[in-house]
Formats: C-alpha cells, sequence, structure tokens
C-alpha cells in the first residue's frame, strides 16, 4: 500500500496540537510533562517523515531525531527532578498552589 | 576519523579543562582541600579568559563544516568569558556561606558546562550542534535555579524556567522540522540557505515563526517573556545575573548567524517585519513592566526584557555593522547589568533587603556601593559619557544605515523607549541619593571578592565608551570572519 506524506503529518500537527492544549489547560505538573513529550515527539515524526519522503539519499533527518529523542529525556528527568523538590516543599504538585511569585 | 580536528576547539578545550580539573578536584580531594575550591576555580578560569583573549583563532572549519572557530565567535567567547569571571566573583561569598558551601562544586561544574554548551551554539554551523549546544546551556541552568534547596521561591522558579524551555524548545524543533522541509537533506546552514533561495511560500512563514518563537522564549522577547520576572526573582542573584547576560548574550549571537546565514534570502519577505513587531513589543512592555516594579530583582528582570530588544535592533540591521554593534552592546550590558546585580546581591547577602523602598538613603551608610549602582543605572538608561550611551549610538547608526523609513520608525520607538527607562533607572538612583528617609541598611563592609568585580564592572562602564579600542576589536573581529559568515 503506498501512503502518501500528508497520512503522516496530519497526526504529527495532530499531536503539536494536542500537546500545546493539554500544556495551556492541565492542571498536574506531570500531566503538563506529557503533554510536553507529545509535543517534542510530533517534532521527531515531523524529521523522520521528511527524511523518509522527501529526501531518501540522505540520514540527517534519522540522526537528529535520535539526538532530539536523547535531549527530550535528558529535559524530562531535570523536570522530574524538580517537580519532586515542589512536592515535598507543598505537599501537591498542582499548578494552581505554584502562584507565589507573580505580579 | 581526523582526530587533530579538535585541535582547533580551542576555546572549547579550555572550558572543558577547566570544568574536568574541577570536577575531579571536587571528587576526590578532602575537606581541606575543598576549602581552596572557590579561589582555584576562580583562578583556573581567569587564566582561561586571558588563554581565550590571547590566542587567536584558527579560522578553520572542522567536522565538515559543523563547527567554525573564527574571529567573531572567538571575541563573543571572550566576552561572555569576561561575564562568567565576573559572576564567579560576586557569588564567591555565596559559595561558601553555609548552606550551598556543601554544593559548591556543583555549582562551578554546572556553570562550566552551561558555559560549554553556549560555545558550542555560537560556533554550530549546523543545526543538530545548534540544538545540542542549546539544550546543554539551557538545561543545567534549570538545576541551578533550583540551587536554594531550602527556599520554596528557588523551586517555583525553576519549574517556571524548565516548564517553558522544554516547551520553546519543542516549538523550535518543529520549526526546524519544517525548515528541513526546504533544505534538501541537509542541516547545515549553507545547505538551508541555497535550498531555500529567494522563494517564500507559506509553510516557510510558519516555520520561521516557530523558530523565532522558540528561540525568543530563551531571549525572554515579548510575548515569550512570562517566565521571566518569576524566574530571576526565585533564582539565586549570581544565577539570576547569570541568566539575564550572558545566557542572553550567547543566544542574541547565535540568532544572528542564524536568520542571516540561513534565511537571509527571506529578510524583507518574512522575518523583518516578524523581528520589527517583536522588537517594540518587547522593548516597550519591558519598560512598561518595569516601572511598577518594587522587587530589584524582578524590576532588574523586565529591564533586561528591554534590553534584549535592543540587542535585537542589531539582527534587525542584518549586516556586519550591525553584528559587530550587537556585540560590542552585549559587552556594555555584560559590565552594566553585572554592576547592577553585583550591588543588588551584596546587600542581599549582607542584609538581606530585596525591596526598592529599602534602598531609601542608602547613600548615608553604603555610600561606594551607592556609586556603582548609580553609574551601572547611568549606563543602562544609556546616559553620555557612560558606555551604554555609546553601545545605544552605535546600534541606532547600525540600524538606520540600512536606508529604509520603517527602521527609521523603529529607532524613533526605541529612542522613546529610552526616555521612558530613564525614568525608572533614575527612580532607583533618586531612591539612594535624594530620598530624606532614615537608611535601612546599615554600613556593612563588602567581601574583597566582591569588591573586585564591582571594580571591574566600574572600570568597563566608565572606558568602555571613550577607549575605542573596545569597539574597533568587535568591528575588526566580525570584519576578519565575513568569509564564514556569509552575510548577503
Amino acid at each position: 500500500m503506498d501512503l502518501s506524506i500528508l497520512w503522516y503529518l496530519v497526526p504529527s500537527v495532530i499531536m503539536l496540537a494536542c500537546g500545546v492544549y493539554g500544556f495551556v489547560t492541565r492542571k498536574n505538573l506531570i500531566a503538563i510533562l506529557i503533554s510536553l513529550e507529545l509535543m517534542l515527539n510530533s517534532a521527531d515524526l515531523n524529521f523522520v517523515v521528511f527524511n523518509r519522503f522527501l529526501f531518501p539519499g540522505s540520514m540527517d533527518g534519522m540522526v537528529f531525531t535520535l539526538f532530539a529523542i536523547a535531549i527530550a529525556a535528558a529535559e524530562t528527568a531535570i523536570a522530574i527532578a524538580i517537580i519532586i523538590n515542589i512536592y515535598r516543599s507543598i505537599g501537591n504538585t498542582d499548578i494552581t498552589e505554584i502562584n507565589k511569585m507573580k505580579f | 576519523m581526523d582526530y587533530s580536528q579538535f585541535g582547533s576547539m580551542i576555546p572549547e578545550l579550555i572550558v572543558l579543562g577547566i570544568f574536568m580539573l574541577v570536577f575531579l578536584f571536587d571528587t576526590f580531594s578532602n575537606e581541606g582541600g575543598k576549602r581552596i575550591l572557590t579561589p582555584l576555580t576562580t583562578v583556573l578560569f581567569a587564566l582561561g579568559t586571558v588563554a581565550i583573549w590571547l590566542v587567536p583563532a584558527s579560522g578553520e572549519e572542522v567536522f565538515g563544516g559543523m563547527y567554525v572557530n573564527d574571529t567573531a565567535t572567538n571575541a563573543i567567547k571572550a566576552i561572555l568569558n569576561i561575564g562568567v569571571f565576573i559572576v564567579f566573583l560576586q557569588s564567591a561569598k555565596w559559595v561558601e556561606s553555609d548552606e550551598v558551601a556543601i554544593r559548591k562544586g556543583e555549582f562551578y561544574e554546572l556553570l562550566l558546562v552551561t558555559l560549554f554548551g553556549m560555545y558550542l551554539m555560537v560556533s554550530a554551523r549546523h543545526f543538530l550542534l545548534f540544538v545540542i549546544g542549546l539544550e546543554s546551556a539551557s538545561l543545567p541552568l534549570a538545576a541551578l535555579v533550583a540551587f536554594n534547596k531550602k527556599h520554596y521561591e528557588s523551586h517555583e522558579a525553576a519549574i517556571k524556567y524548565i516548564m517553558t524551555a522544554v516547551f520553546s524548545s519543542a516549538i523550535l524543533l518543529v520549526g526546524l522540522s519544517f525548515v528541513y522541509a526546504f533544505s534538501g537533506g541537509s542541516l547545515y546552514f549553507s545547505d538551508i540557505a541555497l535550498g531555500v533561495g529567494g522563494e517564500t511560500s507559506g509553510l516557510l512563514i510558519v516555520a520561521l515563526a516557530f523558530v523565532i518563537a522558540g528561540i525568543g522564549f530563551k531571549l525572554s522577547l515579548v510575548p515569550f517573556h512570562l517566565w521571566t520576572a518569576d524566574t530571576y526573582q526565585g533564582a539565586p542573584t549570581a544565577i539570576t545575573s547569570y541568566l539575564s547576560v550572558i545566557s542572553k548574550g550567547a543566544t542574541a549571537f547565535a540568532f544572528f548567524v542564524i536568520f542571516v546565514q540561513c534565511f537571509g534570502a527571506v529578510y524583507s519577505e518574512i522575518w523583518e517585519w516578524m523581528l520589527y513587531a517583536v522588537i517594540i513589543a518587547t522593548i516597550t512592555v519591558g519598560n512598561l513592566f518595569a516601572i511598577r516594579q518594587k522587587n530589584m530583582k524582578r524590576f532588574m528582570a523586565f529591564s533586561s526584557i528591554s534590553q534584549a530588544g535592543y540587542i535585537m535592533l542589531g539582527a534587525i540591521a542584518a549586516d556586519g555593522l550591525g553584528l559587530a554593534s550587537m556585540m560590542f552592546y552585549i559587552f556594555v550590558y555584560v559590565v552594566s547589568n553585572l554592576g547592577a546585580f553585583a550591588v543588588i546581591s551584596t546587600i542581599e547577602e549582607n542584609a538581606g533587603k530585596i525591596s526598592m523602598d529599602d534602598y531609601n538613603g542608602l547613600h548615608k551608610t553604603n555610600p561606594w556601593l551607592s556609586f556603582a549602582m548609580t553609574l551601572a543605572m547611568f549606563s543602562l538608561a544609556g546616559i553620555p559619557p557612560f558606555a551604554g550611551f555609546f553601545s545605544k549610538i552605535l546600534i541606532f547608526t547600525s540600524v538606520t544605515g540600512t536606508n529604509s523609513w520603517p527602521l527609521y520608525v523603529l529607532v524613533l520607538i526605541a529612542l522613546i523607549n529610552t526616555i521612558v527607562s530613564l525614568y525608572y533607572y533614575l527612580l532607583v538612583v533618586k531612591a539612594m541619593w535624594i530620598s530624606p528617609e532614615e537608611p535601612k541598611i546599615a554600613a556593612f563592609k563588602t567581601a574583597p571578592c566582591q569588591r573586585v568585580g564591582l571594580w571591574l564592572c566600574i572600570a568597563g562602564i566608565v572606558f568602555f565608551g571613550l577607549v575605542p579600542y573596545i569597539y574597533q576589536y568587535c568591528y575588526d573581529a566580525v570584519k576578519d570572519s565575513l568569509a564564514f559568515l556569509t552575510i548577503f
């Protein structure tokens, strides 16, 4: 079966939109982190798809994706560490309670 | 593989070498040895800074052109190095305090790693290296923002920073994936410039908007600035000054290189107007919000937002003169802002006061600190004969040199905003010198290392504008590197 590039790009855009929506609306820090992962994965999917369909002769997009996944893992690790610190100091991970500093 | 290529990455090797030495020393030394960790790091870093100033750029492209070490990148690295050295000096007392002393090794290691990331970001000529540099510059900073483990504000600042940082890098990566679609299968800056050509399309506009948004988060341009004030307020003051100066300077330089080198051909069609709107919003909103701040660190946060707008004026000029004046602006901004932060952090450490009202009548008890703060404020506001005035003149000249009337309007708006900024910078000066109230901060003696850092900043503020060598240095560095920096 021959799938066109759109079959991959449309889900990727939907993933990005869901990620942004989740980032804005979720109240729990872990859920926000999951939304962020969704956005990062959408970018990775884009790279792989563009590489596979537009430039099958080179591997730049694939290699970039590998590095991007590693970077995303590092980001998650640091974010989780900070979330644990937050949990220790206020007892939950609800962003409506992280509001001591505002203008 | 030809390993001798690593030999031309001299600045990176120096920073990596200092990092390894500090790391090994911190891991294997005993209690007595840990006591000399701070002076050891500071001295090593001072030697490294001198080395980067003295060793000429190799002027080579290595790793197939992914990394370039030319005079312009060498100059910006030297400028950043001076800033980091001043940060080390002014944080030397803080890292010895009871709360932090046990983790001081981590402080220096993380700071050096972020600096290494910024070096890669500045020298990158391939998007893979750029993204790795950007991330290794911004991720350890989140850990540093959360460094005050016992203070809740520090955690809140860190979570706000890391969430927006990850969000912005996701946006940046999506933008880059769209750029990749144009590139002809390669992520080298030069290949992307060829692939983009002079044609505009809807996808390219979306891609550039995403890239500007992604990098704009790191630069805290309006409307991507909302994390700035909270993060600056909650972070330890040494980290706040590092974030506001070093991180911003490196990202601004990388922004210029990417946009001029990859997308120079679609300058007037696409990104000139995006950047135009963003700069006006950045300068104006930063200024207007700074007026109503009472906390000094929040005040400096909004001031640094509006200064980022002035720095980006160099990017909208998009030529060699623009880059040179941007580098000079960053240099002057480094000394002025670090001077202000040095005063804020000394007062915070010795008296525990951070509000602007506490500065009332400061000159009666601490005249020298008031003097240093006044000079820093004058320089940030751009009052002659201090350095800030000359950096503003040069960056305005570079923009008007392009001879297009919309950019004249932009310079006019920036000028009006300079007057607005004069108002709130002078509020601090007024509180210190004119306000008749009794001083709330008792007289205290500044630690010697902080005094050295302050004197370095004052010397920079006074002499950078008057000594033409500095501007000539930036200009020559850009001119000599034009072979690597294809400016359309």
